[in-house]
């Protein structure tokens, strides 16, 4: 009897978990000025996990008029991608170092989280792509560069391209028409890289070329590892190019995945990932300009006022002090790609940037899992993420997981990085 | 039967009696893990109490199943009051317990704060609760 009325009883408790993760209709969370629903953390955190599935010689979908081609296959977990003056193409592949776990939570989160990931292990390199015939296919495949330590952002300023490993910046020489790296890579400056809960650092150049801009992620997910490991990190530095010298350019970016710089404006702009846990659709991921020494919430609040309950002692004063945003993506849509659009543009897509959107893997309604472009006007975001690239899910699992963008006003088309299938994928006109 | 008198019999089983003692010590333990991170903020005490009430769930599941077969088992003796209160009490216990694990995960300062503390006391008295009546010398009702 006693047996049963508590299994009873569990049930009911798990089945009133299970629902914790619906997120409600209705809430529109795209734009200037998303809706945010009140926090609701919830005893279990939702995960769902679209378990990876194949391609089976299908291709994500782009609208009417255009083609989507693989342009390689078979790499080793490819991430951002450079695309060189000659319409060459770098992809940096690889896959960070797992934090350690400090809690039950973590080994089991982890172990969750896997399954959403390919079984390829990063491959710690640069490969270099071209296709010169324009036939959407890599006609001539190299190692650019290899033993590097989880390659991510790419650059390149007047013949040298820097890449921003996990704990460092490089640089390597360039000429037109380069295969293979001619040296190794220069270390330029060390980059915060202990625990490296968020190991991904992203990089652009200044319009001047005489700055670089290193996007560093948080430590925590919230400051659950102690805010003593977070005091370099969910900043976006500032380097000087030749020197190495760096001040922090903005703080409070918890997540600063891509960034890039608007044609008109000459602005640094950013995608960043917001926090966890907060329910469904909190908070939104988003894509901002950056300001001068500004502040942007993390830890202490996000979009602006709103506290996070989770952050002891509280700072009002931060609070306070925390811009708003520009432009929210969605929540857990995990934007992990920018590319703004210059010269003539790509068809429709004259003015604006395409937004890689990784996935989510904690709310029960997948969201991301596409290539958004969000539309400009004046140097600011003009209207509503329309969609680029999808057919990355099917019946719920993943084929694929879109990460970085590029635009490739050389070659008129644009290429999306996919970390699960390990392919990068050419979007063009149709001929 | 045993040649014990019956008034000096215990109701557990030695290897029970282990099961039970991880409980019985680790669900406080993380009360104090608890309190403490409350009045320090430091995260590390958190992380503690989380493995703690982890091990405790861990053992003391073989635990709660040992003490329903005891108490099927004991149902038609003079202890099987006992026996079920036994049960019950542990029952309880490791719910309070699993909860609390789920707050737990929660990060930073929501891993604990009221609702944890309270989910930690209810834990650690349930837990010393069912080891007084568990290691109580057996009497007859």
């Amino acid at each position: 009897m006693m047996v049963a009325r508590n299994l009873i009883a569990v049930s009911a408790l798990a089945l009133a978990l299970a629902s914790c993760g619906q997120s409600r209709p209705g809430i529109d969370q795209e734009g200037a000025d998303p809706n945010l629903p009140a926090q609701r953390e919830t005893l279990l955190p939702p995960m769902k996990i679209a378990t990876p599935v194949g391609w089976e010689g299908e291709t994500p979908k782009a609208p009417d008029g255009f083609t989507v081609t693989a342009l390689a296959t078979g790499l080793k977990v490819p991430r951002q991608m450079l695309v060189l003056p000659n319409g060459d193409i770098l992809v940096a592949e690889g896959s960070g170092q797992s934090a350690p776990a400090l809690r039950p939570k973590d080994v089991i989160a982890g172990l969750i989280k896997a399954r959403g990931k390919t079984d390829v292990k990063g491959g710690n390199r640069l490969t270099l792509l071209r296709d010169r015939d324009g036939d959407g296919k890599a006609e001539v495949r190299t190692v650019f560069a290899d033993g590097l330590n989880s390659p991510y952002g790419l650059a390149f300023v007047d013949g040298q391209i820097y890449v921003a490993d996990q704990d460092a910046l490089l640089r390597f020489a360039y000429r037109d028409g380069d295969t293979k790296a001619t040296g190794p890579g220069v270390e330029v400056t060390k980059l915060p890289s202990r625990i490296n809960h968020h190991w991904t650092k992203s990089l652009a150049a200044s319009a001047d070329g005489t700055k670089l801009y290193v996007g560093i992620g948080s430590n925590s997910n919230i400051g659950e590892r102690g805010l003593a490991v977070e005091g370099d990190r969910a900043q976006i530095w500032e380097i000087d190019r030749v020197t190495g010298a760096h001040r922090p350019y903005a703080t409070g970016t918890r997540n600063p995945t891509a960034m890039a710089i608007q044609p008109e404006t000459k602005q640094l702009w950013t995608v960043a990932n917001e926090r966890d846990e907060l329910g469904p659709q909190l908070v939104p991921d988003y894509l901002t300009s950056i300001r001068d020494g500004g502040f942007y919430g993390w830890p202490y609040s996000y979009w602006g006022p709103n506290a996070d309950p989770r952050v002891h002692p509280q700072k009002p004063e931060m609070v306070k002090k925390a811009i708003r945003p520009d432009y929210a993506l969605g929540s857990h849509v995990a934007a992990l790609g920018l590319s703004f659009v210059s010269g003539e543009g790509l068809g429709p897509w004259k003015h604006g940037a395409f937004v890689g959107q990784h996935g989510s893997w904690n709310r029960q309604d997948l969201s991301g899992y596409k290539v958004v472009w969000v539309p400009f006007a004046n140097g600011r975001p003009a209207g509503k993420p329309q969609d680029v690239l999808t057919g990355f899910l099917k019946d719920g699992h993943a084929r694929g997981r879109p990460v970085g963008v590029a635009y490739d006003p050389v070659g008129r088309r644009l290429l999306v990085a996919d970390d699960l299938s390990n392919t990068v994928w050419r979007v063009a006109p149709r001929r | 039967m045993t040649a014990t008198p019956p008034g000096t019999q215990p109701l557990l089983h030695p290897l029970h009696g282990l099961l039970l003692a991880f409980p019985i010590a680790l669900f406080p333990s993380a009360l104090f893990a608890d309190i403490t991170y409350l009045n320090t903020a430091e995260v590390q005490w958190t992380n503690f109490a989380a493995w703690l009430n982890a091990g405790a769930l861990l053992v003391g599941g073989f635990a709660v199943l040992w003490s329903v077969v005891d108490a099927i088992r004991l149902s038609r003796t003079a202890v099987a009051k006992r026996g079920l209160l036994l049960f019950v009490l542990l029952a309880v216990m490791w719910i309070v317990g699993l909860i609390n694990a789920f707050q737990h995960s929660r990060d930073g300062w929501s891993s604990v704060e009221t609702t944890g503390l309270i989910l930690s006391i209810v834990s650690a008295v349930l837990a010393l609760g069912a080891g007084w009546i568990a290691f109580s010398r057996r009497r007859s009702a």
